[in-house]
């Protein structure tokens, strides 16, 4: 695997993580999927709904992507730490995108109950993927508490609004010694390029593909997005000049 | 007796178990989760967990989010 994203000792070769939430149909998902190249994607729990047609879980089975389990709605770190203990026993997972966030307008992530949930969770042997605010401080306060990455956001969550502070998301880049993984405020394939530009070793996103025009055609985007801003990161990009630099040689 | 599952009171027999419980929402095999009271009960453990009256039963699973 050339150029793979190792997360808690395991290796993936896409970088792009996919939520699944927002799409119209279990089938537009599919393809969505199908067409972004994910190996991960997340899901959220709930409760058991006996009218419900279709499984997610039957369908990420069939792509073979693996599930990633979410604490989207938990305010509390334990409320978060319970549904991810839920998740574990309904799906034969200990790996969790930790969310704890503060309330329904920002959908900003609470801080303090963050870390609190993140240092429950590693200590019962969870691998914790915390979202989290493009706070560097905070970002290695997790990291210290044993999270298996950090997951900074580039704006709210499905506000298409992309990287607000690419400053303090390079910030979280240089200190970590995880993988950064942008997660929440893509809008379209050139935000991903830019986390990818910036450092991130991956990124995570759902609204911008699942409720695009065609998510199918969004999901495309995006992964070459992800492989296009890698590869030029890894190149290394020329200086920013005041001035131009001639590419011709001088006239004779 | 009466528990509450996901929210909804159900009438239920004395020794009604967990997996009984469960059983009233869905016959899936995998990908399924229950508490009773808040904490989490392994599946193993969901035939010998014998319910009370007022207990309250969360059945959950996985759906599409994040």
């Amino acid at each position: 695997m050339d150029d793979p994203l190792l997360i808690g000792g395991e290796a993936f070769s896409s970088r792009l993580i996919m939520g699944t939430g927002g799409a119209p149909s279990l089938d537009v998902l599919g393809r969505a999927l199908a067409a972004s190249g994910a190996e991960l994607t997340t899901v959220a729990i709930r409760r058991v709904d006996p009218a419900a047609t279709g499984s997610v879980l039957d369908l990420l089975k069939d792509l073979g992507i693996r599930v990633l389990p979410n604490t989207a709605g938990c305010f509390t770190a334990a409320e978060a730490v319970r549904t991810a203990r839920l998740a574990r026993e309904a799906l034969g997972t200990a790996w969790v995108k930790l969310e704890v966030i503060a309330d329904e307008r920002t959908l900003l992530p609470d801080p303090l109950e963050l870390l609190t949930a993140a240092e429950q969770l590693v200590g019962d042997g969870f691998t914790v993927l915390p979202y989290t605010n493009d706070d560097p401080v905070l970002a290695r306060r997790l990291e210290q508490a044993g999270c298996a990455a950090v997951m900074p956001l580039g704006s709210p969550i499905g506000s298409g609004l992309g990287i607000r502070n690419p400053h303090n998301i390079e910030l979280i880049v240089d200190a970590a010694g995880v993988p950064v993984i942008l997660d929440a405020g893509i809008g379209t394939a050139s935000d991903t390029t830019i986390a990818m530009e910036l450092g991130c070793a991956g990124v995570l996103l759902a609204t911008s593909v699942t409720r695009a025009r065609s998510p199918e055609l969004m999901a495309e985007a995006m992964r070459l997005a992800v492989s296009a801003g890698r590869l030029a990161r890894r190149a290394g990009r020329v200086p920013v000049r005041k001035l131009a630099l001639a590419s011709s040689p001088p006239a004779d | 007796m009466e528990i509450v599952v996901n929210g909804k009171p159900r009438r239920a027999a004395a020794d009604v178990s967990l997996a009984q419980a469960v059983a009233m929402l869905t016959d899936a095999e995998t990908g399924i989760a229950a508490a009773v009271n808040g904490d989490v009960i392994r599946r193993a453990a969901w035939e010998a967990t014998r319910l009370s009256d007022g207990d309250e039963v969360e059945v959950l699973t996985a759906v599409q989010g994040g």
